[in-house]
């Protein structure tokens, strides 16, 4: 009896531990499963978009709103589950504590109970496809009054409140973990770990995690005024003489008279900073594993930090280039222009300097290429390739052509959704060894990026033709009485869905090689890489850190790299 | 030859943008310049990056073989260390460089754009301009002309009633809405710059016709305005362009730019028949 109590104590303590890195493996899982729906989903909208009479494996045929459900659904998993439980959640959690030299995170409980809430808005999330009506039809970023009235739709009843409580709970556990991340980056630092000799890593998680304070608590805000109009009469996002189905909107009492535009505001106040949210980690990512696989310390490491902090400040005032054609004043949309172009300097900044560093290391890089190192290059070429297309949206007078067509759909995904995802495999690939103490197969890696980098292209570069042509997005079919200005554009489409098969076919790939390495992979040792940050050191007990985080090649005299936290080296 | 030399000018055309249907109206030639400027250099600038990408990933030495000669690697070595402190200042300042241009090419973007922006958007339509409303509801447009009065009638949410054929709420009480005339379809004369009156009664829908370059979200609520000049005549799709529910992409109608003399005959074909003793 004992016994069998103290294994299920045990069993307890497993299953609700504090260890950051179990909590960061769960959180990876927890993404894993995400984007493998995420991306069922989108396969679904793909073929739904080229042959809609399909009867498609237990989903049956999809019906219009079913369509927009998909796209709903597919939009929140990838943005919250993915791109933001991944990077800042999970990877924050493995390996931050480590990287800075600490045994623990801040607050370790904190951290499980964000954890486990995080899992519990997933839950909500799911549950919304199996209540009457569905999943909310309005897209991720759901504006009203289609998204504060029941009768707008079918799933805008129970399935847009489960997004709504969803995306509360996820919304207060991202801030918890924020303040947890913050904590530790402040004041777990081990001794000799000083601002300037973090790695550009935890830079990145730094200022992630000032931008999940700001950004979480307006969508917060914004999502409690959202349900409360919804439940409680109260009129922030509708004005009044709404007409919906051919019903006046009985508000008798309400002498609100709201604006759907407030909800823009405050989605979109949080909506930008969640790009730079997803994206910010994999930039230090990127810097930290560019200077490992060159095997030259980052170029221009100050340059770094400092364009990490502007791209933090601006992308916080950056919000209404979402909105130039909103019905928002021309003059603002002015302001907001030109600050989207001054955000593009210091991202611009960066891409130098990485080529740069790929410039100067061509010679001294490890050869040859590991898959981390392959997966970096394709988040690069994702980067300039999504990024260069960021100006031409950010003119208000171009953006008014090609707002909401998939020119839009092409630019974000390459930029964030496949940079994003293209630095989650690199990290993935890097750090799997922290994991499960074993490298992932080099030849599987190989093929998994190649055929993902080709699939990405053609899935998404033809997007922006689509785009140029004015095909806008959420279009369940290509027909509708101007039927010949879309119906042809089928041929591409039909291009694209393919193009999305293979490339998430590719995806196998990923997980084949996930399943086997974890059980069969070599053993990697202490030190694969031959990395200088700490969370590749044996020991952080007695941790003191003496010098910079990229001391690759350093100086000539010392050995191909030195550990921060390395007693003074040997000369050799 | 010379249909070589007279193709080059035609492919180099900045009037039209590859993949863009043609277009129709005054101010969208500037607009599909600046596009077609932007995208080249966009362009430009994506293959020379994929150039220097790809070119560093092939090494253009060996690695430097170990050597047993101490000697021999400590001159090596700092010959390289002085060589790569060379090159790092070299390549600094050629970022610098490098941002320094592309920090001029975005100010010229953020300048040109803003100007075209400014003579489109800053400014309303001129006192003369045709008045036409434009109503998004899930899931159809409805354009209502002011007909002679040029004055539109009053609307009321409550009478809204599609079934019944007052799908605007036309308040008929009101002696102005006697000669509006609402169509389902936009139709132009060429030539004339209109001022568009948009508004939504339910959700917010997205006007947007890619032949006129024009683009402008519906909100309920508030009404607001748009203008262009329509210049060539032809037949150009209408589309939402903001998702508003399960009819989205059904969402879709027609401008017709016509001669302004068989606009006005379409306009008298179309106003409404004065009927004895009609009610509301």
């Amino acid at each position: 009896m004992s016994i069998q109590l103290q294994q299920t104590m045990q069993r307890r303590r497993g299953l609700f531990t504090t260890d950051h890195r179990t909590i960061g493996i769960r959180y990876l899982l927890l993404s894993l499963l995400a984007v493998a729906i995420g991306t069922v989903l989108s396969l679904f909208m793909r073929i739904h978009i080229v042959s809609p009479d399909l009867k498609l494996p237990l989903f049956g045929q999809i019906p219009p709103e079913g369509y927009l459900a998909l796209v709903t659904m597919h939009g929140t998993l990838m943005v919250f589950f993915v791109l933001t439980t991944a990077p800042v959640n999970g990877f924050a959690s493995l390996i931050l504590p480590s990287q800075i030299g600490a045994q623990r995170m801040a607050f370790p409980l904190l951290n499980a109970i964000a954890f486990w809430l995080t899992t519990l808005s997933l839950v909500v999330l799911l549950g919304a496809f199996f209540v009457p009506g569905g999943a909310p039809i309005s897209g991720w970023t759901n504006y009203p009054p289609l998204s504060a009235i029941t009768a707008a739709g079918p799933g805008q009843a129970t399935g847009m409140d489960l997004w709504l409580v969803s995306i509360g709970i996820f919304c207060f556990a991202s801030i918890l973990s924020a303040i947890n991340m913050l904590t530790t980056i402040v004041s777990k630092r081990c001794q000799g770990m000083t601002l300037l000799r973090m790695p550009l890593t935890v830079w990145s998680w730094l200022v992630t995690a000032v931008l999940i304070l700001f950004a979480f608590s307006i969508l917060f805000a914004a999502v409690v005024l959202l349900l409360s109009d919804r439940h409680l009469a109260t009129g922030f996002f509708v004005p009044t003489g709404e007409v919906i189905n051919g019903l006046l909107l009985d508000r008798a009492n309400s002498h609100a008279n709201g604006s759907p535009m407030l909800w823009l505001h405050l989605f979109w106040f949080f909506g930008h900073p969640e790009v730079y949210i997803a994206v910010l980690p994999s930039m230090g990512l990127t810097s930290s594993l560019l200077a490992n696989f060159t095997r030259r310390p980052v170029f221009g490491y100050r340059f770094m930090v400092a364009t990490t902090l502007l791209i933090g400040v601006f992308g916080l005032l950056v919000w209404g280039h979402h909105m130039f054609v909103s019905g928002m004043n021309p003059y603002a949309g002015t302001a907001f222009s030109l600050m989207t172009m001054a955000i593009a300097i210091p991202s611009s900044g960066k891409v130098l300097g990485w080529l740069a560093m790929l410039l100067r290391g061509r010679d001294s890089r490890v050869h040859p290429m590991p898959t981390p190192m392959l997966f970096t290059l394709g988040f690069l070429s994702f980067f300039i390739a999504g990024g260069l297309t960021g100006p031409v949206l950010a003119q208000p007078i171009l953006d008014a052509y090609l707002h909401n067509t998939y020119f839009v759909v092409a630019h974000f995904h390459l930029i964030m959704a496949m940079a994003g995802a293209f630095s989650l495999f690199a990290a993935v690939y890097y750090w799997f060894p922290l994991m499960t103490g074993r490298l992932m197969h080099e030849t599987l890696g190989k093929w998994h990026f190649w055929l993902s980098l080709i699939g990405a292209y053609a899935t998404f570069f033809p997007m922006h033709f689509a785009g140029l042509a004015g095909q806008p997005r959420h279009y369940a079919q290509l027909i509708g009485s101007t039927s010949t200005f879309l119906s042809s554009l089928l041929p591409l489409q039909t291009g694209i869905t393919h193009s999305a098969l293979f490339l998430a076919s590719a995806q196998l790939l990923f997980l084949a090689n996930l399943a086997w390495s974890a059980r069969r992979g070599k053993p990697a040792g202490s030190n694969p890489w031959r990395a200088t940050t700490l969370e590749w050191a044996s020991d952080l007990t007695e941790c003191r850190v003496v010098r910079g985080p990229y001391e690759y090649n350093f100086q000539s005299n010392l050995s191909d790299f030195v550990m921060q936290c390395a007693a003074e080296p040997e000369q050799e | 030859m010379s249909a070589i030399f007279g193709l080059i000018p035609l492919a180099l055309s900045t009037d039209r943008v590859w993949w863009m249907p043609s277009n129709g109206a005054l101010h969208g030639l500037a607009i599909d310049h600046l596009m077609w400027w932007n995208l080249a250099i966009l362009s430009a600038l994506f293959v020379l990056a994929h150039i220097l990408l790809i070119a560093t990933a092939f090494r253009s030495s060996p690695a430097p073989s170990h050597s047993d000669d101490q000697r021999e690697e400590e001159s090596r070595q700092s010959a390289n260390s002085r060589n790569r402190s060379n090159i790092s200042a070299t390549i600094w300042k050629s970022e610098l460089i490098l941002l320094f241009a592309l920090t001029l090419l975005y100010t010229w973007m953020a300048i040109s754009a803003q100007r075209l922006w400014a003579t489109i958007r800053y400014q309303g339509a001129a006192p003369q301009a045709l008045q036409v409303e434009v109503t998004g509801e899930q899931f159809q447009w409805y354009f209502r002309y002011p007909g002679t009065d040029a004055a539109f009638g009053l609307t009321r949410p409550e009478l809204i009633n599609a079934p019944a054929g007052n799908p605007l709420g036309i308040d008929r009480t009101d002696p102005h809405s006697t000669d509006d005339i609402v169509s389902s379809i936009l139709v132009l004369p060429a030539g004339r710059e209109v001022d568009l009156n948009l508004r939504s009664i339910d959700v917010i829908h997205g006007f947007f016709i890619p032949g006129m370059r024009l683009k402008q979200n519906a909100v309920p609520g508030m009404p607001m305005h748009v203008h262009f000049t329509p210049s060539i005549p032809g037949d150009y799709a209408i589309l939402c362009s903001q998702v508003c529910g399960l009819g989205h992409a059904r969402m879709q109608t027609h401008l017709r730019v016509v001669s302004n003399d068989e606009y006005l005959t379409w306009l008298a074909s179309h106003a409404p028949k004065p009927i004895e003793g009609a009610t509301r």
